[in-house]
């Protein structure tokens, strides 16, 4: 996950990316389906309670590495582990041009 | 939670496209799931009026004319009730749909509402400071559409002068204004070769997402198919091609794919079904369940002047004539595929078959399947017909046939 670019200007998400969603993002509570939605262009995608969670940090101000250590307190998990993975779930939405960094 | 992170099953997507036909396209949990209760995709044809007079236009040959118009006030109680029933995203298309005076308060009451907007426009009259106001009520994403990338290609299809040169400007308008950007490619014999250089003027533009959008024929493009309809060894080049570059600009560039079905196997799944998850209102204000289903002879629609949208949603004979997979008669009925294509798209087997309850020909099992490829072949192997241009008068010859010779462009 380091360094490559296959394309000219994809994000390849790091530790110390501080990723963010562009403001045509958006992600709201459906009350009437009772569940998360984020809405893109002509694109619905339907975030888990995981993702959720990762997305409400990415404010353009936490790391990576920063996000990873709040999720793993919470879950009460391994920071490494955590991070890989956030890394992971980050660069699939960036590669689908819904994260920027 | 580690295990979860690691099925990357975080994120899936449903694509809710104003393309013709295209609908609500994603797994099909994840589709029935956000459509069980209610629809998620709203396509509002704000007008018929349009500076351009493509042969393909998906509007009906029918236009409607401005005084049936719906009011600014109708519009808004649309978004309203959409919001309040579920809808997620509006298209806001036409016709033009700038040509609405009122597309401002449209716009503001769709935001209000909590809905996604995104407008659909050709963008040839639209201005800068229109733009930003609009941007300000609450757009969220501008889709243009560009009818071949060769300026003259463009004024040909579109029949009007200095398209392409205006079409470019305000994209790039959008993009600087930190608006999300679609470009609308409308496929065709007549620039398929030019699926590459859409993709890189894309990318160039700094669009988020790229509309491969093969004409679907219905309408005005049934009428000009002979006109339009590229081979199949074109049509096959334009897929491999789509699919190679969606590869290399991963996170860089979107690219949705609407694919002509009369050189397929299987039918596609028109508006993610039925009924489903999509529904269209005209200018005048009827509610269809697709743009063409006013081309279905036997169906009657409500209009938002008369009923609620979401009582016209649950209740109305149009959008339960074709709901789920009852009204299917064989090969359909016992088909393993039934409730994944749900026979493909009714108003298709109305226009080849004469009955909408007919597999759609676009199916293999179909019996009238060898007739429409050999239609289509036959019709793409021989120099394209001149095109009958979407105006009122041709509007109005096509639908007295052959009484009134077809007018040229105006």
């Amino acid at each position: 996950m380091t360094g490559e670019s296959r394309s000219p200007g994809r994000l390849i998400v790091d530790r110390e990316t501080k990723p963010y969603m562009p403001p045509y993002l958006k992600l709201r509570h459906d009350a009437g389906r009772g569940r998360w939605v984020l809405l893109a262009p002509e694109r619905i995608l339907t975030p888990d309670q995981t993702a959720v969670a990762v997305l409400q940090l990415c404010d353009g101000t936490r790391t990576v590495e920063e996000i990873a250590a709040k999720l793993a307190e919470e879950y009460s998990a391994p920071a490494d582990v955590i991070t890989a993975d956030v890394l992971d779930l980050l660069q699939g939405l960036a590669d689908k041009g819904y994260i920027k960094g | 939670m580690t295990e979860e992170l690691r099925t990357d099953e975080h994120f899936r997507s449903v694509t809710v496209d104003d393309e013709p036909t295209a609908g609500v396209v994603g797994g099909e949990d994840d589709a029935a799931e956000l459509c069980a209760r209610a629809p998620v995709g709203l396509l509002a044809e704000l007008t018929h009026r349009c500076p351009l007079q493509c042969p393909y236009c998906s509007n009906p040959v029918e236009l409607e004319g401005v005084k049936n118009e719906l009011s600014t006030e109708e519009w808004c109680s649309v978004m309203r009730q959409a919001g309040e029933m579920g809808i997620l995203q509006v298209h806001l298309s036409g016709g033009e749909p700038t040509a609405r005076k009122d597309l401002e308060d449209i716009v503001k009451a769709a935001s209000e509402a909590g809905l996604y907007s995104n407008l659909i426009t050709a963008a040839v009259t639209l201005k800068r400071d229109r733009l930003e106001t609009l941007q300000k009520l609450g757009l969220d994403h501008v889709q243009i559409s560009f009818q071949d990338v060769d300026p003259e290609g463009a004024e040909k299809i579109g029949a009007y002068p200095g398209a392409t040169q205006k079409k470019l400007e305000v994209a790039r308008w959008v993009t600087e204004m930190g608006l999300p950007l679609t470009i609308n490619a409308p496929i065709h014999r007549h620039n398929i070769h030019n699926v590459p250089r859409y993709i890189d003027m894309s990318v160039e533009l700094g669009a988020q997402r790229l509309e491969i959008a093969h004409a679907q024929y219905y309408g005005w493009a049934f009428l000009n198919r002979a006109a339009l309809i590229p081979t199949y060894e074109e049509t096959l080049a334009s897929i491999d091609c789509v699919e190679a570059a969606r590869e290399r600009l991963k996170g860089v560039l979107t690219i949705d794919m609407v694919v002509p079905d009369y050189y397929a196997k299987r039918p596609k799944p028109c508006m993610g079904g039925w009924g489903k998850g999509f529904m269209n209102i005209t200018p005048a204000g009827k509610v269809l369940p697709c743009h063409a289903a006013e081309s279905i002879p036997e169906l009657a629609f409500d209009n938002v002047r008369d009923r609620k949208l979401l009582d016209i949603w649950m209740n109305s004979d149009a959008f339960n004539a074709f709901r789920g997979t009852d009204w299917m008669k064989e090969p359909c009925r016992s088909c393993a595929f039934k409730d994944i294509d749900y026979g493909g798209c009714r108003c298709q087997a109305m226009a080849m078959t004469g009955d909408p309850r007919n597999t759609d020909p676009a199916c293999a099992l179909s019996p009238y399947h060898n007739e429409m490829v050999k239609l289509a072949k036959d019709e793409a192997a021989k120099p394209a017909t001149e095109f009958v241009y979407r105006n009122p008068r041709n509007a109005a010859a096509a639908l007295k046939p052959k009484e009134e010779p077809l007018v040229p462009a105006e």
